[in-house]
């Protein structure tokens, strides 16, 4: 691992949402704030900045991450997903997204950002959750406005629906 | 579940379509306070804060911090109160309420100092510059204890810490307790909690010299009363503060109003910058000093009839609102007032409220605002009641009810309950939550030897404040001297533009309630359109746009007054379109309907025109416009209830416009060894009259119900003695997460409200107003007892089951228990052992050594000897996630060379202090070596205090451990006792805990 200058900024550069993306880094910068501010994805959002709320996460390598607890610098040459690149064009919503619409699953929709990274990678690895899973899953994430159960909701349609999408492509 | 709009028409409002806010905010395009960037050239303000509840400030050294590289200017209060004048302060008394501390802090967390620099990272690093020395003054934060006599005092203007102190009585209360059979009071803690909103607080300020004009973009959420006090702050007269709001918010529940101390010092550093000022709250900053809800120590007395029916009520309230009374406290315990009888029809009161200051965050806006409080105390003594009288609570319930035939009822304290049936609305629970079947499960779990409870709350919900309620805070006397407060003024704005499409705005500012979506329904249902033909705006801008002192997102007003006014603006409007088309049509306006997109004649509706062109015609030929109509280009309604009165000289005050219902009930079953709680069934039955969109009532519900859950169970900010704050973190302050929030029974009657323009009432504070108290009565229930504390953690609850957790079982290894602090700080106590292979007089001459400190105190550079026996040192440590620089004064004491010497100690820095002392006992083993014992005993407070309280034990045990085993290498002799293995360990913990390994 190369050393790094505090006192410099530092080029980092990584794929984000399958784009190539760089920009200058102090080794302190936090990926939260190089994502929003650096880069300009302001989708991903800060709550918390001690790892607790999981507004900021992040699919880093495949690897759910909280950005605030991750250096900048610590993401060169990586692939990063963020909530920007969910959706299969700018007009649509995803599975997942529509939902989360259908069910009223946000209010304010300020840690859904992070909710719908983690939902995205945890039903690629588990696609037919149980609803104790979905749960245990969303702990990890912090929301005051709707009481979770909606997100719980959605989250299980949407793994109905994807698993019913592969069906048929598969037996296509 | 939502429903897609698709091409059905007419009869928007009431159904559950799906939010026109969605789309964005799922797909990372939300426009909040911190996404929308800023002009080149923004300075960043990072906030130093006090680290002690009760300080003078000595002196403040920022020389150091402005001569960072980066930094445009430092501020402290002194500064701030130069170009400001203190907040206004909500009662007549000689005080002041400063935004940032002048010459003495009062809570841990109040701003002592700013930095404005080119980024956030600079100038937090200036922060760790500023020097401040403070002389301590001895805290208090229990409301109670700080009106004691000789309680330290906070304020020169509040004697005893009093602020307020009213007396009220309604009826007859004097000879009903004399007639009553029974008499029970029950005393209750509501405690210190707050909604947190994931957003924190955020604001860009610029100031105009040359016009001297302030302009803020804030995530405020209003009352925009507050915009009168900020602009008396900064000393310009309203139309020179122009205060706006982004589109989104990431959630508010009243505490987003407390950002408004932060708006003047952030206008205040822009002015003195010269250029644009943001700030981004942290989360500690948040958790620490934002804004609470009040804690209240109540005692509420009933007279009571053999057969249950209550007949008086005396209150005892103490509102404690913190460090200083902010605007517009003490609203807290004013917004209950007409309804300190709850759903009951009681006649008799007496009401004693006191409001007391303390060296804690100041209070504010916080979902329910007022009403967890009073309803924690009337419901559990509605329980109270039930059990020492012999009775089912739920027929001590049923007995006091406001009966159905007797709305509009006004109570003894003067609120005008609009509507209801508060029996149908109880029986629909009782019928869809199946209260037997609980009742059952109850028997059979207790029957199993299980713990089982059932608790039930009923409470009117009040929403849509009066603005005069606040003025019963002062007497009929000085009300009349200041000149009457009333009415809650709504504001709503329809145009149309030159192609006859319709835009929407209102002062309503959401922070995810959907607002846009439900006035689109409310317009489309008037003019015919769909939701997708109407667009609407809810940012705010004070410069441009129809506002009031009531606009904003609070008292749970939208449904019933914002709504409410947008339908009166799309009728008046509507009412203009239909004489336009009228003349067009050749039939009389009173035959004109809006459907389909279209104007026609409802006898012919095949004679039609498209809306958009009338519409238009205003602005392309207004000399078309039939004789006497207005322009419909733009129409703004502002509208107040007229019920919405001034209290009167005897007290009475209608203070909110529509009260909705709730009848709450739950079966919980509590596990015997870890006292955990778990919700069997909740149900919760609403009566929020008419319906505007049945997936937004259930979501508010939702969401208020989590909020209560975490209330009652897990939240606290909690405080020690001597006022060090220790919830810093949300791995300290616990919020609900998907495993603990159950999703309850919702149950839904609607009785329109006959004093708002669409029947609804407010619906989104309700469970945080009955919910805690249902659980605390279910506990109560579940473990026959009459003194329930909230919140109810497990750790509480196995007590009340277990009594209180006894001592570790001894042993030669075992760590001595934390010792009880006189002062309440985090108090640790230690002891160990180690070795060193040099004798001891060679030991005792290290210790005496500043070179040899320097070299063996974790962390130390720049040690100075002070004398022989007192050194002092800078030392940078880690705590957990907080490493920080601080200042230490070493002294050694009852020195016994060679054998034993008591080495003291204190640490002061930004991140917070401590200190304690050590005996180091030095005993020859033998082959010339030392065998080294010690034992210490420390306390930290202060920021290191907050958020890493968790760590502090390890971490002391570490930090010690480095000390003598650099001690045991510096005298050559390899390791101490620990050997190398627990070295490593201590070596690897320590890097985690954020220094460099020894």
């Amino acid at each position: 691992m190369p050393r790094l200058s505090a006192a410099a900024r530092h080029t980092v550069r990584f794929t984000l949402n399958g784009r190539p993306v760089s920009g200058q880094a102090a080794p302190r910068t936090l990926l939260s704030d190089f994502l929003r501010h650096e880069i300009g994805a302001t989708g991903t959002h800060v709550g918390c900045e001690h790892g607790v709320c999981g507004a900021c996460t992040v699919d880093v390598d495949g690897m759910l991450t909280r950005a605030c607890m991750t250096l900048a610098v610590q993401v060169e040459g990586c692939a990063i997903r963020t909530v920007e690149g969910l959706a299969p064009a700018s007009d649509r919503l995803s599975v997942l997204q529509a939902a989360f619409r259908r069910h009223h699953a946000l209010q304010c929709g300020f840690c859904t950002a992070g909710i719908l990274m983690s939902l995205d990678v945890f039903l690629k690895a588990e696609p037919d959750p149980s609803e104790e899973a979905v749960r245990d899953l969303l702990s990890g994430h912090l929301c005051r406005c709707t009481g979770y159960t909606p997100m719980v909701r959605a989250a299980l349609e949407a793994a109905a629906e994807l698993r019913d999408v592969q069906g048929k492509t598969a037996h296509a | 579940m939502l429903e897609t709009p698709h091409d059905k028409s007419g009869g928007w409002v009431g159904r559950a379509i799906e939010r026109v806010e969605d789309a964005a905010l799922l797909t990372g395009g939300g426009r909040y306070l911190d996404d929308l960037g800023t002009k080149p050239g923004t300075l960043h303000m990072a906030i130093l804060r006090a680290p002690h509840a009760h300080a003078d400030i000595v002196s403040i050294d920022t020389s150091a911090a402005k001569a960072l590289p980066g930094v445009a200017a430092v501020l402290t209060g002194a500064d701030v109160a130069g170009l400001t004048t203190s907040l206004v302060v909500g009662v007549k008394a000689p005080v002041e309420c400063w935004p940032m501390a002048v010459n003495r802090v009062r809570f841990v967390g109040e701003p002592v100092a700013l930095v404005v620099a080119q980024d956030r990272y600079v100038a937090e690093d200036a922060l760790d510059l500023i020097e401040v020395a403070y002389e301590m003054r001895p805290a208090v934060v229990d409301p109670l204890a700080a009106m004691d006599q000789g309680a330290p005092l906070l304020h020169d203007g509040f004697p005893r810490n009093i602020a307020s102190d009213r007396s009220f009585r309604y009826g007859d209360p004097e000879t009903a307790f004399a007639q009553a059979d029974h008499r029970i009071a029950i005393s209750v803690r509501y405690p210190r909690n707050s909604c947190t909103p994931i957003e924190t607080y955020g604001l860009v300020a610029e100031y105009d010299p040359h016009e001297d004009a302030y302009d803020v973009l804030a995530n405020f959420q209003g009352p925009f009363s507050i915009h009168a006090v900020i602009s008396r702050a900064l000393k310009v007269p309203g139309n020179r503060l122009r205060l706006r709001t982004p589109r989104d918010s990431g959630g508010s529940f009243g505490v987003k109003q407390g950002i408004f101390p932060y708006i003047v010092l952030g206008a205040v550093a822009a002015r003195v910058s010269g250029r644009p000022v943001k700030w981004i709250e942290d989360r500690l900053e948040h958790l620490m000093a934002s804004v609470s809800a009040t804690n209240r120590a109540t005692t509420l007395t009933a007279a009571v009839t053999a057969d249950g029916r209550i007949t008086a009520l005396d209150w005892d309230q103490v509102e404690d609102c913190g460090a200083h009374l902010r605007a517009p406290e003490p609203a807290t315990l004013y917004r209950m007032h007409g309804n300190l009888t709850g759903a009951y029809d009681i006649r008799n009161l007496t009401v004693r409220n006191r409001v007391v200051v303390t060296n804690k965050c100041p209070t504010g806006l916080n979902r329910g605002f007022g009403g967890p409080q009073v309803y924690l105390a009337l419901e559990r003594l509605v329980q109270r009641i039930a059990v020492e009288l012999g009775l089912d609570p739920l027929e001590v319930i049923r007995r006091n009810l406001v009966p159905a035939d007797a709305f509009p009822y006004r109570t003894a304290s003067g609120a005008l309950l609009d509507s209801g049936d508060y029996q149908k609305t109880l029986a629909a629970g009782l019928a869809a939550g199946d209260l037997q079947g609980l009742l059952a499960r109850r028997d059979e779990a207790r029957a199993a030897g299980r713990i089982y409870g059932i608790g039930y709350a009923a409470v009117v919900e009040p929403s849509v404040s009066n603005m005069g309620y606040i003025a019963t805070v002062l007497t009929p006397a000085e009300r009349h001297k200041a000149g009457p407060k009333n009415g809650a003024q709504a504001t709503a704005t329809i145009a149309i533009d030159p192609v006859g499409s319709v835009t929407v705005h209102v002062a309503s500012v959401p922070q995810g309630q959907g607002h846009r979506t439900v006035l689109s329904q409310v317009v489309a249902d008037v003019l015919g359109l769909k939701p997708s033909d109407i667009r609407v705006n809810a940012e705010m801008d004070t410069a441009k746009d129809a506002w009031s002192i009531a606009s904003g997102n609070y008292a749970s007003r939208f449904a019933a007054a914002v709504a409410g006014a947008a339908k009166l603006a799309a009728d008046r409007i509507a009412e203009r379109l239909a004489r336009v088309a009228a003349a067009q049509l050749n039939v009389p306006a009173e035959d004109v309907m809006f459907a389909g997109g279209k104007i026609a004649a409802r006898s012919n509706p095949a004679n039609a025109v498209p809306f958009s062109r009338v519409a238009a015609l205003s602005h392309w030929s207004p000399a078309q416009l039939p004789e006497g109509v207005a322009p419909t280009i733009r129409e703004t309604v502002f509208w107040t209830p007229p019920e919405l009165t001034a209290a009167d000289a005897d007290d009475h005050i209608n203070s909110s416009l529509c009260h909705g219902f709730i009848f709450d009930y739950c079966g919980i079953e509590i596990d015997r060894d870890t006292g955990a709680i778990r919700i069997d069934r909740y149900v919760t039955a609403h009566d929020c009259g008419t319906i505007l969109h049945p997936g937004m009532v259930d979501g508010q519900i939702r969401g208020g119900f989590a909020h209560a859950l975490g209330a009652a169970l897990l939240e606290e900010y909690a405080y020690g003695d001597d006022g060090s704050f220790l919830t810093g973190t949300f791995a300290d302050y616990l919020v609900p997460t998907a495993m603990e929030v159950p999703e309850p029974v919702i149950v839904h009657t609607q009785t329109p409200s006959p004093f708002t323009p669409l029947g609804a009432k407010g619906v989104g504070e309700g469970n945080c107003m009955s919910t805690p108290a249902c659980l605390a009565n279910a506990v109560a229930d579940a473990l026959d007892i009459s003194d329930v504390r909230l919140p109810l953690a497990p750790a509480a609850v196995a007590a009340l089951i277990h009594g209180a957790e006894p001592p570790a079982p001894g042993g030669a290894r075992a760590a001595p228990a934390p010792a009880p602090s006189g002062k309440g700080e985090r108090l640790m106590r230690g002891a160990g052992k180690a070795h060193v292979a040099a004798a001891p007089e060679a030991v005792w001459a290290m210790l005496l050594d500043p070179d040899t400190l320097a070299a063996i105190i974790p962390g130390a550079h720049d040690v100075r000897k002070v004398s022989d026996t007192k050194f002092t040192a800078d030392v940078t440590l880690g705590i957990g996630p907080v490493k920080g620089r601080y200042k230490a004064q070493v002294a050694l004491s009852d020195l016994d060379p060679p054998k034993a010497v008591t080495l003291s100690g204190k640490v002061d820095g930004n991140l917070g202090f401590g200190g304690g002392s050590g005996r180091i006992t030095l005993t020859p083993d033998g082959t010339g070596g030392t065998e080294l014992s010690y034992t210490y005993e420390a306390f930290v407070g202060g920021k290191v205090a907050s958020v890493g309280g968790r760590l502090l034990d390890g971490a002391a045990k570490v930090i010690i451990g480095q000390f003598f085993a650099a001690l045991a290498r510096k005298a050559g002799g390899g390791a101490g006792t620990d050997g190398g293995l627990i070295s490593r360990l201590l070596a690897r913990l320590s890097t985690l805990l954020g220094r460099d390994a020894p």
